[in-house]
């Protein structure tokens, strides 16, 4: 379920002094790491190892190399499923993010009253259960529902329709439903952001006669390195994990159009048990989320030095 | 006046995004609340009078109690084992020299940005050949398992962060490890744990991938499972589907507000995402 970032972690100096206590330490960390090696590390093994074999769970397995690996290049809805995954990456990071920028802009160096009270409604779609989100979310997108309420209340009630139901914007619907539950949490972080920026630096970026853009980008980007790195890692992972959302909306439909990996992932590897596939489908989705995650990572960290 | 100007532009965009943060919420509690049937479309759907009957209805019809239950027994169990073993791992991480302590670490460290898609597979089937399939132990065992990565690298950024003196100073006085970490450091560390602990409840909580997977009867569902079941079945009622969904939401959103502080500052800093 959850991710985690490490680049917002402080580069301090270590003031303590360790005491050496020899492989007789590790009794602190054995019960964690028996725990952790048997349910994490063990099965991520075991999910390369199943990769490489075609099985249907019951009947034996058969090793077969790379051909799980090469249906991911040419199995049409394996590709549209990435594909789908990269377009939610927009709606779930890209707009979240941008989204955050602007309000720092706005806020920036400037002290808000009330601030704990925005703060903790801005966050609040992050912190629900996604299951609970889609089920509140198509019932928002209902024929009747809200939205289709609202087009029409603004007299753009032809563009109304059955949103989760259109081969055309069912993808989108559902990711303007990611776009939710991360905006907040962005806005939150660069606010938090903004305000460990130093004022002196705003003071001599209006002393040079800098404007409210020219601020922006010589101050208020710059000093939010950090944060930028944390909100696209997070943003990033949670997209290309979707699951519970389109679980419980549109379960990949219509059709095949808003098919995620995660979601050929159950399929595959519980509805139509092929199980060596689906691995490979894990496997790849897991490098994607590795790569992606540390190319974030060094970026932040090269921009610091 | 320009700085008015300005100030109030501030409250106009920050209100709007609130207002949008809340809406679906709001609208749906509206929704959950009206009389079954009642329910007329329109952005503002204030009930024509309250009734919890959809309530009632939607627990009965879920077997909603059972599942809430099963999540708060699944959630404290997790929250419980993964904050011990994520503490004392930390202590040894933050204050010991360990042989090879740093790849080990490390290793943890793949945890936090491993997705369960990527080991729910042979999970199932090792949890199948365990025979703890639909039982607590399918979910407490692997959710404990994936939250240490974050609980250690909490704990140990915080170990690290006392100063030594205090350390050095009870280990002179001749007090074991035992001793410094549960006289000292745990007294010291409680803010740092409890901030840990409310995010493993709520991940927890909010879990539904390994649930669907691993449990099948409804005695054993998760109340996100039971949801998820619930609107597969009766996608048309919305009145029920907004009843049921807020029930499960209601105590992730109670223990939010009442720990507000400590969620936003270990999801920022430590930033996890359910």
């Amino acid at each position: 379920m959850s991710t985690l970032i490490l680049s917002d972690t402080p580069r301090r100096v270590l003031t303590i002094r360790r005491v050496s206590a020899g492989w007789t330490g590790y009794v602190f960390v054995l019960p964690a790491l028996a725990v952790f090696a048997a349910f994490v590390l063990y099965p991520l093994w075991q999910t390369v190892w199943l990769s490489f074999y075609s099985w249907d769970g019951l009947t034996a397995r058969r090793w077969i190399g790379l051909a799980n690996y090469r249906a991911l290049f040419t199995d049409p809805t394996l590709r549209s499923a990435f594909l789908h995954s990269a377009i939610l990456v927009i709606f779930i990071s890209l707009v979240p993010i941008a989204l955050g920028l602007l309000l720092a802009a706005v806020l920036s160096y400037r002290k808000i009253r009330g601030l704990t009270f925005f703060r903790t409604v801005l966050f609040l779609p992050q912190v629900l259960p996604l299951v609970v989100v889609g089920v509140i979310w198509d019932w928002l997108y209902q024929p009747n529902g809200p939205i289709n309420s609202l087009l029409s209340d603004i007299g753009l009630g032809f563009i109304a329709r059955a949103w989760l139901g259109d081969f055309t914007w069912a993808l989108p619907s559902v990711g303007i439903v990611g776009t939710w539950v991360t905006y907040g949490f962005a806005m939150v972080l660069f606010i938090s952001g903004v305000q460990k920026i130093p004022s002196t630096l705003y003071d001599a970026a209006r002393v040079d006669g800098a404007g409210p853009v020219r601020e922006f980008f010589a101050v208020t980007l710059p000093g939010l390195r950090s944060e930028m790195t944390v909100a696209f890692t997070l943003t990033v992972i949670a997209a290309l994990r979707t699951f519970d959302v389109i679980y419980v909306t549109t379960l990949g439909g219509p059709g095949t159009s808003t098919t995620v990996p995660s979601l050929k992932i159950y399929q595959m590897a519980f509805e139509y048990n092929q199980i060596g596939a689906a691995a490979a489908v894990s496997v790849a989705l897991a490098v994607i989320i590795v790569v992606v995650t540390f190319a974030i990572i060094r970026r932040g960290d090269r921009g610091d030095a | 006046m320009i700085a008015r100007l300005r100030g109030n532009t501030n409250y106009v965009i920050l209100s709007f995004f609130a207002v949008v943060a809340l809406y679906p919420l709001i609208g749906s509690a509206f929704v959950a609340l009206s009389p079954q049937g009642s329910v007329t479309s329109g952005i503002f759907p204030w009930p024509s009078h309250f009734t919890f009957s959809n309530f009632s209805a939607a627990w009965h019809q879920a077997s909603l109690g059972g599942a809430l239950a099963n999540s708060a027994v699944v959630a404290i169990a997790v929250t419980v084992a993964a904050t011990v073993l994520s503490t004392l791992a930390g202590y040894a991480f933050g204050t010991l020299k360990l042989p090879a302590g740093r790849v080990v670490f490390y290793l943890f460290l793949t945890g936090l940005i491993m997705p369960y898609e990527s080991m729910i597979i042979p999970l199932y089937f090792d949890m199948r050949r365990l025979n703890l399939v639909d039982s607590y132990w399918s979910l407490i065992l692997p959710e404990t398992a994936l939250y240490l990565a974050f609980g250690i690298f909490w704990m140990r950024a915080f170990f690290q962060s006392i100063p030594s003196e205090l350390l050095e100073a009870a280990r002179i006085d001749g007090a074991s490890n035992v001793t410094i970490l549960r006289r000292v450091l745990v007294p010291i560390a409680r803010p740092a744990i409890s901030t840990m602990t409310v995010l493993f409840f709520v991940f927890s909580w909010n879990e539904f991938l390994l649930p669907l997977v691993m449990l099948s009867s409804s005695a054993k569902q998760t109340a996100t499972l039971a949801l998820g079941v619930f609107q597969g079945q009766y996608n048309t009622n919305v009145s029920l589907q907004t009843a049921a969904a807020l029930s499960v939401a209601i105590p992730v959103i109670v223990i939010y507000v009442l720990f507000q502080r400590q969620f936003i500052r270990g999801m920022l800093s430590g930033s996890l995402t359910g």
